[in-house]
Formats: C-alpha cells, sequence, structure tokens
C-alpha cells in the first residue's frame, strides 16, 4: 500500500516537474507597446476570506480582460514563502501580488520585485498621492510597489451605547479618558462591559499600540517606548481595560463581537468593522479614535501591488496595476471590500450607507484639528514581526498579567533597541528622524 | 502491474534472486518515503534552529527562545495539558472499548458516533467549542432558556485562566479520544476468545477477566494509543488557538507565532526542536515502562 502511494507520489512529483520544465506557448518578452495574454497569480495578503475573495473576483477582476488572472488570498506566512521560492526559479506563476506596506517591508532583499519606477511615471497622471509613492519606495530608490488602496482605524459604536455617555462628552470627540468614563458607565448600567478591542491572535492590535496609543500619549514609538509619559498611557490603559469585555482577548474582527452585541463601542480596522455597517446600518455609527495628550493620532494604512522579477507575464501585470488604480475601480473597491482610493480625489456622493457611515468617521478624524498621521513602520525588513512582538508582550505583560509597567517598559524597551539595531532602522513618524538605528531614550 | 514493472527495473534478475534483496527491496519504498519526507525535513529543522539569521551557527536561537517572555508559561501549559487529557482519554476510550466489546444491542452505531470527531480538523472542533463556550454561546444561551443564570457567564476570559484549561481539555478530549477508541478496540478483539472461556471455567468474574486478561493482554495497544496520543498532545494547537487565543500559550502555538507572526525561522525551528526532543523523550519512557515481551508480539 505505502508502495503505490510512494509510486504515486514519485509519478506526481516527476510530472509536476516535467510541466514546470516544460515548453511555454509563448513565453517570449513582448516589445514595447505589445501586452502578453498570459495567465497569472494575483497573491495577496489583503482579502484572504471567501466572502472577500468572492467580492474581488467578482466585482473587481471581471473588468481586466487583457490576461486570465487567478485570485489567489493568502495569510503572511504563505505568501513569504511561495514568494521567496518562486524568486529562486527564472519564472514563477505569480504575476503580481498585493500586500500591505509591512507585508513588502517584511523581505529583506526587495530586489526580488522589479522596479516600478517608469510605471509610476506612466501613472503620474492617475493623482496618487505622492506621500504613498514615497512610501511604495520602503525607504531604497526604487519603486518596490504603485499604492493600490488605504484604510485606517476607527471605532464602531451601537447606537444603544450613547445613552450612557457621561454628561458633557461627545461621542465624536473622546479623549482616551472620556472613553474609561463611558466604558465604566455601560459596564456600571448595563451589568455588563461592553467597550471592544481587538486582541486576539490575529488582531491588528499592535497597531493600535503603535499607531494611537503610544503617539497620542508620548508623541512617538520608538524613541518614548519607556518614557515617563509612556507609563502614564499603560497606567491609563489598564484602567480602561478593566471595562473592556474580556472576551475581546479572542476576537480577532469587531465587526462580529458588535453584530452580536456582545460590545457597543469597538476599535478596529475600517475592513474589519464594515460588516457590521454594511448588516445594520441603522444600529451603527462610526466615530473618530480617540485623542490623547499629544493629540488625535491615527494610522494612514496603504496596501500596493507589486512585480516578483519572476512574474510569467510582466507587460499584463503592468497593465493589471493600471487597471486597479483607474479611478472607477477604485470607487468598486471601496465598494466591493471597504478598502478607500489612495487617488487625490473626492469620494463619489452617492455611497452605500454603510461605506458613508466608514468615510463620515474616516474624514471628522483625518479633518479634527489636532489630528496628526502615524506612520506604519519603516526600514524593519524581516524584523516586522518581532518589532510587533515587542508591543503585543509589553501588551500581554502590562494589561492581562499585571506585571509593573516601567520594569516591563525597561526589559521590552531593551528588546525593541536590539530590533532596531539588528533591522538598523532610522526613525520614522512620529519619532524624530534620525541618523543610524532609531535609539529608545 | 506498475509495481512488479517497477521492481524489475530496478533490481537486475541476481540480485533479485538473492536473500538479501528482496527485504531490501520491499523497505526502499518506505526508507526513501521516510528519508525525503520525515528524516531530511527534521534535519533541515535541526539545523536551522543552530543557525543565526547572517548563517552562523550557535546557541542563539535557543537563548531567545528561553528568555522568551511567554516560553515558561507555553512550556508549563503543554505539559499540565498532557497530564490532563492524555490519562483522561485512556480511561474514557478503555471504559467505551470494553462496553463496545461487550456487543450489547446497538454497539455498532454507538462506535460510529463515538469515532465522529475523528473526521474532523483540530482547528474546526475548537471553533466548534468556542460557538458553545462564547459569551452569546449555546451554553450560556440553554442556560439563560432555562432560567439557571441571569447575565451570560463569561467562560473563556483572561480572568478565569482556569476555565479555559478546562474548555480545552474538554475539546481535546471529545476530539481525540476516538483515536484511542479505535486502537484499543482493533487490540480487544485480537484477543482470542479461548482466554476468556478458560478464566471463566476458572471461574473468573468479570473484574477478575479485565483485570488479569484484558490489560495484560492489550498492553501493546495501550503503548501504541499511549505514544501517539502523546505525540499528538505535544502539538496540540488548533483548539488552544481557537479557544484561548493567546491566552493559554503552548509550545505549538508558540513555533507557529514565530515562524508566521514573528518571522523568524530560527527561533520556530528550536521550539520545533524542543517539541521533537520531549516527544523522543516521552516515547522512550513508555517503551521502557510498558515493555512488550518477544511472546507477546508474536502472539
Amino acid at each position: 500500500m505505502k508502495e503505490l502511494r510512494t509510486s504515486f507520489v514519485l509519478a506526481l512529483a516527476f510530472s509536476m516537474i516535467a510541466v514546470a520544465c516544460g515548453p511555454s506557448t509563448s513565453n517570449q518578452p513582448t516589445g514595447s507597446g505589445q501586452i502578453s495574454s498570459d495567465p497569472f497569480v494575483f497573491l495577496s495578503t489583503q482579502f484572504n476570506t471567501v466572502t472577500e475573495s468572492e467580492a474581488v473576483r467578482k466585482q473587481i477582476l471581471t473588468g481586466f480582460t487583457t490576461a486570465n488572472v487567478d485570485f489567489v488570498g493568502s495569510d503572511i506566512g504563505p505568501f513569504n514563502d511561495r514568494l521567496i521560492a518562486e524568486a529562486k526559479t527564472a519564472k514563477g506563476t505569480i504575476g503580481v501580488v498585493g500586500g500591505q506596506h509591512g507585508d513588502f517591508g517584511g523581505f529583506s532583499d526587495l530586489t526580488i520585485f522589479e522596479d516600478l519606477t517608469p510605471l509610476a511615471t506612466k501613472l503620474k497622471d492617475r493623482g496618487i498621492a505622492q506621500e504613498f509613492l514615497d512610501l511604495g519606495k520602503l525607504g531604497t530608490n526604487r519603486q518596490v510597489y504603485i499604492p493600490w488602496m488605504q484604510a485606517t482605524y476607527i471605532m464602531g459604536v451601537n447606537k444603544q451605547a450613547l445613552q450612557y455617555l457621561p454628561s458633557g462628552v461627545k461621542e465624536d470627540n473622546l479623549t482616551y479618558t472620556q472613553l474609561r468614563d463611558w466604558c465604566k458607565n455601560i459596564a456600571d448600567k448595563t451589568g455588563q462591559k461592553r467597550c471592544g478591542f481587538p486582541a486576539g491572535p490575529k488582531s491588528l492590535l499592535h497597531r493600535l499600540i503603535q499607531g494611537y496609543l503610544y503617539p497620542a500619549y508620548t508623541g512617538g514609538l520608538v524613541t518614548t517606548y519607556k518614557s515617563s509619559d509612556a507609563v502614564k498611557m499603560w497606567t491609563d490603559f489598564k484602567d480602561l481595560w478593566q471595562y473592556v469585555n474580556p472576551q475581546s482577548l479572542q476576537t480577532d474582527f469587531m465587526q462580529e463581537a458588535l453584530l452580536s452585541g456582545q460590545v457597543w463601542v469597538g476599535f478596529d480596522h475600517v475592513a474589519r468593522l464594515v460588516d457590521a455597517f454594511k448588516q445594520k446600518p441603522n444600529d451603527f455609527i462610526g466615530v473618530p479614535a480617540p485623542k490623547g495628550p499629544k493629540g488625535l493620532y491615527y494610522m494612514s494604512v496603504l496596501a500596493g501591488l507589486g512585480i516578483p522579477k519572476s512574474s510569467p507575464n510582466k507587460s499584463g501585470a503592468e497593465a493589471f496595476i493600471d487597471y486597479m488604480t483607474q479611478p472607477d475601480i477604485q470607487g468598486k473597491t471601496l465598494d466591493a471590500v471597504a478598502f478607500f482610493p489612495v487617488l487625490d480625489k473626492p469620494l463619489p456622493a452617492n455611497l452605500a450607507p454603510h461605506l458613508k457611515i466608514e468615510s463620515d468617521a474616516v474624514q471628522a478624524q483625518s479633518k479634527s484639528p489636532d489630528a496628526k498621521v502615524a506612520l506604519l513602520p519603516i526600514g524593519l525588513g524581516a524584523k516586522g514581526g518581532e518589532f510587533n512582538k515587542v508591543q503585543l508582550d509589553s501588551f500581554q505583560r502590562i494589561i492581562v498579567k499585571g506585571e509593573d509597567i516601567q520594569k516591563v517598559l525597561n526589559e521590552e524597551g531593551a528588546i525593541l533597541q536590539q530590533v532596531m539595531n539588528d533591522a538598523k532602522a532610522p526613525c520614522w513618524r512620529p519619532d524624530p528622524a534620525s541618523t543610524g538605528p532609531c535609539q529608545v531614550k | 502491474m506498475a509495481v512488479g514493472a517497477r521492481r524489475a527495473a530496478w533490481s537486475p534478475a541476481a540480485m533479485f534472486r538473492s536473500e538479501a534483496a528482496l527485504p531490501l527491496g520491499l523497505l526502499a519504498p518506505t526508507l526513501i518515503y521516510l528519508g525525503l519526507l520525515i528524516l531530511l525535513p527534521v534535519a533541515q529543522a535541526v539545523t536551522l534552529s543552530f543557525q543565526a539569521a547572517d548563517g552562523s551557527f550557535g546557541l542563539d536561537a535557543y537563548r531567545k527562545m528561553w528568555s522568551d517572555q511567554a516560553f515558561a508559561e507555553a512550556f508549563r501549559n503543554t505539559i499540565l495539558l498532557i497530564v490532563a487529557i492524555v490519562p483522561l482519554q485512556m480511561v474514557l476510550a478503555l471504559s467505551m472499548a470494553l462496553l463496545i466489546h461487550s456487543r450489547f444491542p446497538g454497539h455498532g452505531a454507538f462506535l460510529y458516533i463515538y469515532a465522529l470527531p475523528l473526521a474532523i480538523s483540530d482547528l474546526a472542533a475548537g471553533i466548534v467549542w468556542l460557538a458553545m463556550f462564547t459569551d452569546q454561546g449555546y451554553l450560556n444561551t440553554i442556560l439563560q432558556g432555562l432560567g439557571l443564570i441571569k447575565e451570560p457567564i463569561a467562560y473563556l476570559s483572561y480572568e478565569n485562566l482556569q476555565w479555559i484549561f478546562i474548555a480545552v481539555v474538554v475539546a481535546e478530549s471529545w476530539r481525540a479520544t476516538a483515536i484511542v477508541l479505535v486502537i484499543l478496540l482493533a487490540g480487544l478483539q485480537l484477543i482470542p476468545r479461548d482466554f476468556f472461556e478458560a478464566a471463566e471455567v476458572f471461574g473468573a468474574n468479570r473484574i477478575r477477566r479485565t483485570l488479569s486478561v484484558v490489560l495484560p493482554m492489550l498492553r501493546p495497544s495501550l503503548q501504541s494509543a499511549l505514544i501517539i496520543r502523546t505525540i499528538f498532545a505535544f502539538q496540540v494547537f488548533g483548539v488552544v488557538l481557537a479557544l484561548a487565543g493567546r491566552q493559554l500559550p503552548v509550545l505549538g502555538y508558540e513555533a507557529y507565532d514565530w515562524y508566521y507572526n514573528n518571522r523568524n525561522e530560527h527561533i520556530a525551528a528550536a521550539f520545533a526542536t524542543l517539541i521533537l526532543v520531549l516527544t523522543i523523550a516521552v516515547t522512550i519512557v513508555y517503551m521502557r515502562l510498558l515493555r512488550v515481551r518477544e511472546t507477546e508480539i508474536a502472539r
């Protein structure tokens, strides 16, 4: 039996090698102006759930007729493995990759991607925001990705929670302390802890700490990691956490907790809230993130499209990126998956109700007088994961296990410094610019 | 047909006739399979664990693993889970196997129902139990419906780690007892009826027969079941991930976390190597404790 199975496996392996090495029908590089119609895979870390993948295939990809594009949503681990494996071959199957800024930054060797500077020049008229194009270079002089879509984090609020707002507090202009009072009021009056932060194993909690809490309290992230302002932040957050739904630690997407009624006030990425707004647009509103002593900091999440050097159809891939950045396709993307356009153009007036809720909150957030942008980590390369782990471990130790705040920050600060040294990464906004690795002070 | 043709091509007629060639030929596919798909990756993982990012060799990955804030807890939880789950499953599976072996009416249907979780992946099993234990889950809904509780109880809260632990033990026992049951039942069915008849002739009652005939004769099966179950228990992952998130760190999750989330394959490999070493150690202990004599194998 085992022998049969082995022979089957061997036969399968040989046939796969044969297919991989076999002659291709049209593998010739195409001349200028000539776009190949060879099919390719669009591998993406975004939209890897079944419903999102279906939305991408049916609403966005159908309009692209130049070549047959096979959308494959993937977790970050297999995404990396597959790209690195294909980079070792002359020609792979992946034509285009889509990922967040940090997903691209996770590759220690960025030369596995084509330099898209000529394509960026060609797409100049699209009006892609210059700061996004700069981010797409990841600190190099090559355009690693073309900006694709953007998002941020806001709070989804069940209208039932509004009656428990402390007097004089407005839901669209909260401080973290006022959020605490609100959550306490809800818990006291209803007997249930109904505020939520996503802190499950696949949540984006690290981004909330990096882009919201730290900058709002300390005006920085790395340089101020163990400062007295940071101690104040963790003290306040711990105080707030008493009134946070304990199942937050298993919650990856806040929309589920909002829809089940388990949570009334939930903080998360817009794409992880949108289902709540979509299914019950009359029950929920969106509000900006709270502000801290240093202002309302928010993180702008950017996703981009890149072309691996092993792409089986580079001209088709470029045509595909051209297609994905067209204004009407950007609008369709917003409609299908709730990620916002990267173009410097106003949104259409007739938005669907759930998108209206989101775009109102996003605009209120960015137009707030003390709003400032915190950037995603830059220049960490493959150390990005370990960088996130520092914040997640600090959270685990301080909030969940109740360890001494200053002691944890000193210890985790030392690990953070090691990560910055290993990555040789200079500071990024809101930390002041540095020469050499960013220093924890 | 294809297999025979392949063998003929591999071994010339003279070799085929020699005494040594036949067993080697029969073993070859298994050896190639084990070598390529098990031994080679294991060797690669172990090498990776002793390597640093710059390719130099050393114990850096192990030092980082050791000093990681979750390491001690993950190690402790994994051992505690094994201690809680494996004996429970052995007792449950043995009782069920004896019950089914007594061939009560409907025992066939009972076996199928009991073995059903075998077909479910561990993550899916975790999600099934999550739907049960979560705040607005089945358990709370039923208890509230019956008027036994007023507000939902937060079973899976980090404030009640013992509840999370119990939930994982329950879910794991539900999911993986069937495999032990199947092994033990197969072992039971191998015991010749003559032994029971002889014991009956000598006046042994049911308990005496179980203690003096069934358990000793079942030792090889018990050994295999224990080894398989403990190996899987060291790899426990999906159920814990679904029910506890990061609240109940275990070695399997840490290996995954270091590879996928923290993107450090060296420390992930160090965790994997540790799991391998522990598994081998426990297997050796079991084999010594439950040593099976040649005669029992020959039976």
